[in-house]
């Protein structure tokens, strides 16, 4: 493999690793290899391969190749590309706020719950507004969980309620306060028009005024949801994609022990 | 049944059927004795009446809601439009005009005998049931001279919110093979309790399901048809608190199949029980007589519930489905029953046990269209895993013979499809199909063997199931939690103040002709 004409090795490449600029890694350190693909609004044809490979030039991609391409309708041609990154990213310098809490497994959080607290903390969780979509918040709190990790149901630390999906902001809060909540969850998986983000504000203001703000723990989840946005819209915890119910448990208990401590 | 693959116990199955039928006669009892303010809508549009009023409020719902204030609405539509129509020699719509103007208050009028009322309907009544013949005789008439594609019936959704987008996207799907276009409604829609009115471009997560849309709609899929030489069928949701007003939409705009479980409704909308399955039966009614393609949503069940573990109770809602559809004049082949392949893929010999259940789910209902949904559970944002997931769920659907196959996107769980995934969708299934077309005719599944054993186990559970639901009514076990492990309350839910008993007034002359297909 020298350079041949199946080659994706470019010349003089630097093949050392730099933390301070890191570029995608196809089989080659630095070599910026990335895969993408999009359809352009334009029928097939030799000036729809030349609209996409300048089109990459511009997204920052040096020899961009279009492997396929195909006119999915008259006038909409799909593309799978490959091209070279030109940028790279200082990693050495990031720092994303993150859930501060240590994640436990089951038995740890209900043993630490028992000991630093000594009655179970009420949890209600739904999706909330006019999203029905229940896999998230089911995936955190029926008994059976998600992916092998046990929902909230099935600890003896929680008594969990699951509300299911289409509750509204005043059903949820007036839930909370009848069970006397320690925590609140909500899950949000429709994002369209950022709707999620209008019924997340919504929650905390009428949480606000109601004085129950800081009385509760307020979690978000949902595919789309960051730790960065939930403390944005002013949530003490967001769960995104790839988090159990054991990171939800782990924060519970544990902000719960510390604003007991404070 | 034919020779079945699986040995299943042709006597077993029959006793099944048995109890489900018990079941859904339980139910019917209850359902015959009252109406809902859907269905009095309902009879309102089947009278021609449509439009809205000066605030935007649907002429149906201005004029049901004017007798349920007035605590009448017992009596139903037909009894006071029909009295009005004797009384003033107006129409239906002018009626329903003069009822949003304040000019007419229908339970100040004198009332006029009977056979009068019926007489004054009867006029209506035909001319609705024409309106909906047409249709129907249009639909086949395309299906015998473009044709259709062969089944499993390829079947995307599209949802931009916009109708006019929808329509860009619906046709660029069937130019690319989809069979079956189904516009996803907007969230929430389920939950309103009247049908917004003309065309819509504003949606959350799908399109408003509007007469209007539905007929913009189905007028892109006849253009596409013809240019593809292949009918494309159009699909839409029947479900929440509005099923038999969207049915009477569907019936007489040309809709081929629609979505429409009570069950799904109870359980994921938390609509009350009394309320959507009295909805349904007229509903069905409706949807049998247009020639329209029902979908039950049993797959739903294992977005909750477990696949592996909980696969009878799919089964077993299948069957009462089936039942309480025949009830409602549906023939088999316009059942959609649905199912789905819902098992973690970490699980060992997961594609035998989806196998197993899916030709099981065949060989049971033989003659329905059945309705197979993709993997959605443990799609994540592995788009290349996701892409084998649909390639397996493929595999099953063209091996059993499946009648409608909701085509899985690789971006599942990501976002509402990309024209791309789309065609990445179609091409999946494709290729599958015709590469795997006769498959289930060659191969056969060893006695004793885990297929065999696997649908085996699955149909005693399901007997045991609907042996204990016949013992306790279908009312108490949803109470219970024996579907989808979701609990409701008879009395709780959505749109229970909307249900009344039948008054000594009430008809309803679009059940006998409908039901008789007359």
């Amino acid at each position: 493999m020298s350079g041949g004409l199946y080659s994706t090795e470019a010349h003089n490449l630097d093949t050392t690793l730099n933390l301070k600029k890191v570029k995608p890694y196809g089989d080659t350190m630095n070599d910026g290899k990335t895969q993408l693909s999009f359809t352009l609004p334009i029928p097939s044809g030799a000036e729809a391969i030349e609209a996409a490979k300048q089109l990459m030039l511009k997204m920052g991609f040096e020899n961009p190749q279009v492997v396929f391409y195909k006119e999915l309708t008259k006038g909409f041609t799909f593309f799978n590309c490959y091209g070279s990154c030109r940028h790279t990213v200082d990693y050495s310098s990031i720092h994303v706020p993150r859930v501060e809490s240590t994640t436990w497994d089951m038995q740890q959080t209900d043993s630490y719950i028992k000991e630093n607290i000594g009655r179970k903390l009420v949890v209600i969780g739904a999706s909330t507004g006019t999203d029905a979509h229940t896999v998230g918040i089911d995936a955190i709190m029926n008994m059976k969980g998600y992916a092998g990790h046990f929902g909230l149901e099935r600890y003896e630390g929680f008594d969990a309620h699951n509300l299911g999906s289409q509750v509204t902001n005043e059903e949820f809060i007036a839930k909370a306060i009848e069970l006397e909540a320690n925590a609140l969850l909500v899950s949000q998986t429709v994002t369209q028009k950022d709707v999620h983000i209008k019924n997340l504000v919504e929650l905390v203001e009428l949480l606000e005024a109601e004085g129950l703000r800081s009385k509760v723990i307020l979690c978000c989840g949902g595919p789309r949801i960051t730790h960065e946005l939930a403390k944005e819209l002013g949530y003490d915890a967001g769960f995104g994609m790839n988090t159990y119910a054991d990171d939800v448990a782990s924060f519970i208990a544990q902000e719960f022990v510390r604003r007991m401590n404070a | 049944m034919l020779k079945s693959k699986l040995g299943l116990d042709v006597e077993k199955v029959g006793y099944a059927k048995s109890i489900a039928k018990d079941i859904a006669n339980e139910v019917q009892q209850f359902v015959v004795n009252y109406t809902t303010v859907a269905v009095e809508r309902t009879l309102c549009r089947l009278l021609g009446i449509d439009g809205i009023d000066l605030d935007g409020v649907p002429l149906p719902n201005v004029l049901v809601d004017s007798l349920k204030e007035k605590g009448v609405l017992e009596q139903g539509v037909i009894f006071y439009i029909g009295n009005a129509m004797v009384e003033t020699g107006l129409s239906p719509q002018q009626i329903a005009t003069q009822v949003s103007e304040g000019k007419l208050d229908l339970t100040a009028l004198n009332v006029h005998p009977g056979e009068k009322i019926d007489m004054a309907i009867q006029p209506m009544v035909t001319a609705s049931l024409q309106r909906i013949k047409e249709r129907r005789a249009r639909r086949d008439s395309y299906l015998k001279t473009i044709g259709e594609g062969s089944q499993p019936y390829i079947y995307v959704i599209v949802a931009t919110g916009n109708i006019y987008e929808d329509v860009v996207q619906a046709q660029a799907a069937a130019r690319q093979g989809a069979d079956i276009i189904a516009v996803i409604r907007t969230t929430g829609q389920s939950l309103l309790d009247y049908v917004p009115y003309g065309a819509t471009t504003e949606g959350f997560g799908g399109t408003y399901a509007t007469q209007e849309n539905f007929r913009i709609m189905r007028k892109a899929l006849d253009e596409v048809s013809e240019e593809v030489g292949r009918y494309i069928r159009l699909c839409n949701y029947c479900s929440g608190l509005c099923m038999p007003e969207i049915a009477v939409m569907g019936a007489f705009e040309g809709l081929d199949v629609m979505l429409n479980d009570a069950l799904y409704g109870i359980l994921f909308r938390d609509i009350n029980m009394q309320r959507t399955l009295i909805d349904q039966y007229f509903s069905r009614i409706i949807n049998g007589y247009a020639g329209v393609i029902i979908n039950t949503g049993e797959d739903n069940y294992l977005t909750t519930a477990d696949a592996f573990e909980e696969a009878h109770t799919v089964l077993a809602s299948d069957l009462i489905n089936e039942q309480l559809a025949f009830i409602a004049g549906i023939p088999a082949k316009q059942m959609g029953l649905g199912h789905a392949f819902e098992m973690d893929p970490e699980l060992e010999n997961g594609f035998l046990f989806e196998l197993a259940q899916a030709q099981m789910t065949r060989e049971i209902f033989p003659e329905a269209t059945l309705k197979y949904m993709p993997p959605t559970k443990f799609m994540t944002g592995n788009i290349f895993r996701g892409q084998i997931q649909n390639a397996l769920f493929n595999q099953i659907s063209v091996w059993t013979g499946q009648g409608i196959q909701l085509l899985g996107m690789l971006t599942e769980a990501i976002h509402t499809p990309f024209m791309s995934d789309r065609f990445l969708a179609i091409e999946n299934a494709k290729y599958i199909f015709n590469n795997m077309r006769s498959i289930g005719d060659e191969v056969e599944f060893k006695e004793n063997g885990i297929i065999r054993n696997r649908a085996k186990e699955v149909l005693q559970k399901a007997i045991e199931l609907l042996e204990s639901l016949k013992h306790e009514g279908l009312f108490n076990a949803l109470e219970q939690g024996k579907f989808g492990g979701v609990k409701r309350p008879k009395t709780g839910g959505k749109g229970l103040s909307g249900v009344v008993q039948r008054g000594t007034n009430y008809r309803n002359p679009f059940v006998e002709p409908m039901l008789n297909r007359k």
